[in-house]
């Protein structure tokens, strides 16, 4: 456990000392200023232009989401290029054969990255989704209905993809891991959009390979928890009144919270991968 | 007989189709230096790996320390240079010996971890760079470095691969100062190189590997055989030749060089004064002894019968 901690808290350091952290914050702060001024914008020429108030929180909690999904897609990409380096990089500049031939396990050294770097990703996933949250309420009074729940599936989606990026990392260069986990992202997200056309078009086949695909990387299943975290329920209703199913092969839209049995999967699937990560990096010969 | 650091039988490692060790057998005792020789390519760097556990052998065994190879907790006794050496290059030096000294757990005896980490930047010439971040360091800094987490807390094995590779001759001497200081604080030394100088200068015993395979190992002295002195020598009556038979195979060329073979070095002194004594008139005297290099040159060209001490 000892040299777990190690490990963690040399990640942390790392990304502090490499300035990742420092960037991330400024990317942070200059999104979450511009797109609160973009909010603060609608919400003005709404208002004066006799919108409902009604209309008006529909709007903003519907922007709300938008910049979620680039907060995801934004934290996907921060995963996939933090998991991908944090064992292939160390491997091929030869800084893990040093740290290896000391006692310690090398499942220690997966799980000592991990810990750190899912600790960045949730930091930096808290910090900028409330952060975004608290300034558009404040500029137009919309609170979503769960917003640290929000933050917490935004999270998860995040921690997914770094697990998959450090198992590829294992065996793979850098760059190639970081690629295949943003290709795959990509793939994820896309087989949400089809499963919910397909079950609009009772299209069998392709729901089920879509869902199938779901289950194998969650990453879209949890990014629907984050949206229904930010829908208004009035919202929900009303659209599930008006659009019925094609309304939930809407990408920026979920209907429901995500099932507990995907819930539940998804935390055995990301410790089922942190397993093969550190098996295949125990098998590998250095 | 002293205890045996590293033992091993018959090890063998094979990446597909590729043999890069075939039969490694190899012992190493305690508190000698040991050198590992041989050209690039032969094997060197994958026994390294295969004695930390960093590579898994196809083929035979052994032990370091006392435990089987790739056990961890052994891993506690040893200090490791890797051939690539680099270190997170955001650290200090001093911090890059605090991460190794955490993960191992360093017991400096009567030192304190601080005091440890002190002695090994102070004993490899780093001590007033230790606050440098390492990314700043040179080369030949990053690998005075990695000796200093290799020696870190006087570990009972020490393993050098190529710790020499990235200094100039200043810091050649100063490795080999090093290296004999660590042996005289406890530890042994494997040391994986392929310059030979080095390695006869410092070396207790040596083992010359090439193609995955030991050809010859044992004390220097003994590889290297007896001498062969060259005088060059005027005036000397034949009858005189003849009679150093004592000294050892004596022989006249015509090049007024005379060539006296399996000599003890010690009694040099004495055929000169035979020489003198007998009317002859001496102007040069070469030791002729053969060197390390000859030595591996033959054996890894192929042209000489593979021996060894084990």
């Amino acid at each position: 456990m000892r040299a777990i901690w190690i490990i963690a808290r040399l990640t942390i350091a790392e990304a502090a000392r490499r300035r990742i952290l420092w960037v991330l914050l400024g990317l942070t702060l200059l999104s979450v200023t511009l797109t609160t001024w973009g909010v603060e914008r609608l919400v003005s020429l709404a208002r004066e232009g006799d919108a409902s108030e009604f209309e008006v929180q529909f709007g903003v909690s519907q922007v709300l989401i938008l910049v979620a999904f680039m907060f995801s897609f934004v934290l996907a990409m921060t995963a996939a290029f933090l998991g991908a380096p944090a064992v292939a990089a160390d491997l091929e500049s030869g800084v893990a054969h040093a740290m290896l031939a000391r006692p310690i396990r090398r499942a220690d050294l997966i799980v000592g990255r991990w810990i750190g770097l899912v600790a960045i990703v949730v930091a930096y996933a808290a910090g900028s989704g409330l952060l975004e949250i608290a300034t558009v309420r404040f500029v137009s009074g919309y609170t979503p209905p769960e917003p640290l729940l929000a933050v917490v599936f935004l999270s998860a989606q995040a921690v997914v993809l770094l697990t998959l990026a450090m198992l590829l990392s294992t065996r793979l260069p850098a760059i190639a891991s970081g690629a295949v986990c943003v290709v795959v992202f990509g793939l994820g997200w896309m087989a949400g959009v089809f499963a919910g056309i397909g079950r609009f078009f009772n299209a069998g086949p392709l729901v089920d390979v879509a869902e199938a695909s779901r289950w194998l990387l969650p990453s879209d299943g949890l990014w629907r928890g984050t949206i229904y975290a930010l829908e208004p329920p009035a919202v929900v209703l009303t659209a599930l009144g008006r659009g019925g199913p094609a309304a939930a092969a809407n990408p920026f839209f979920a209907t429901a919270w995500p099932p507990t049995p995907f819930l539940v999967w998804s935390i055995g699937w990301t410790l089922l991968i942190m397993g093969a990560a550190a098996f295949s990096l125990g098998r590998r010969d250095l | 007989m002293a205890d045996a650091v590293i033992d091993t039988h018959g090890l063998a490692k094979r990446y597909g189709k590729t043999d890069a060790l075939i039969d490694l057998t190899l012992r190493v005792d305690a508190g000698e230096i040991f050198g590992f020789l041989g050209p690039n390519g032969a094997g060197k760097t994958t026994a390294v790996k295969l004695l930390l556990g960093l590579a898994r052998p196809t083929g035979g065994g052994g032990t370091v320390l006392g435990a089987p190879l790739g056990d961890r907790t052994a891993r506690q006794g040893i200090g490791y240079l890797p051939e690539l050496f680099r270190y997170q290059p955001w650290l200090k030096a001093r911090e890059v010996l605090e991460l190794h000294a955490a993960l191992r757990t360093v017991d400096g005896g009567a030192r304190t971890p601080k005091q440890a980490i002190d002695a090994a930047l102070a004993d490899v010439g780093l001590a007033d760079r230790a606050d440098d971040v390492v990314g700043g360091f040179s080369k030949g800094m990053q690998q005075r470095l990695g000796l200093a987490v290799a020696l870190l807390g006087v570990p009972r094995l020490v393993v050098l691969d190529e710790p020499t590779s990235a200094l100039d001759p200043v810091g050649r001497a100063d490795v080999r100062s090093i290296v004999r200081r660590a042996r005289d604080a406890g530890s042994t030394i494997l040391l994986n190189s392929h310059l030979l100088t080095e390695v006869e200068r410092v070396c207790d015993r040596v083992a010359i590997v090439d193609h995955g395979r030991v050809l010859a190992s044992g004390a220097i002295t003994d590889l290297l055989g007896d001498s062969t002195v060259r005088i060059h020598v005027t005036d000397l009556p034949g009858e005189a030749v003849r009679a150093l038979a004592g000294f050892g195979q004596a022989a006249m060329g015509d090049d007024g060089w005379l060539s006296i073979a399996g000599v003890d070095t010690d009694r040099i002194p004495e055929l000169v004064a035979t020489l003198v004594g007998a009317g002859g008139r001496v102007h040069a005297v070469d030791p002729g002894r053969a060197s390390l290099e000859d030595l591996f040159l033959r054996l890894v060209r192929g042209g000489e019968t593979p021996r060894t001490d084990a």
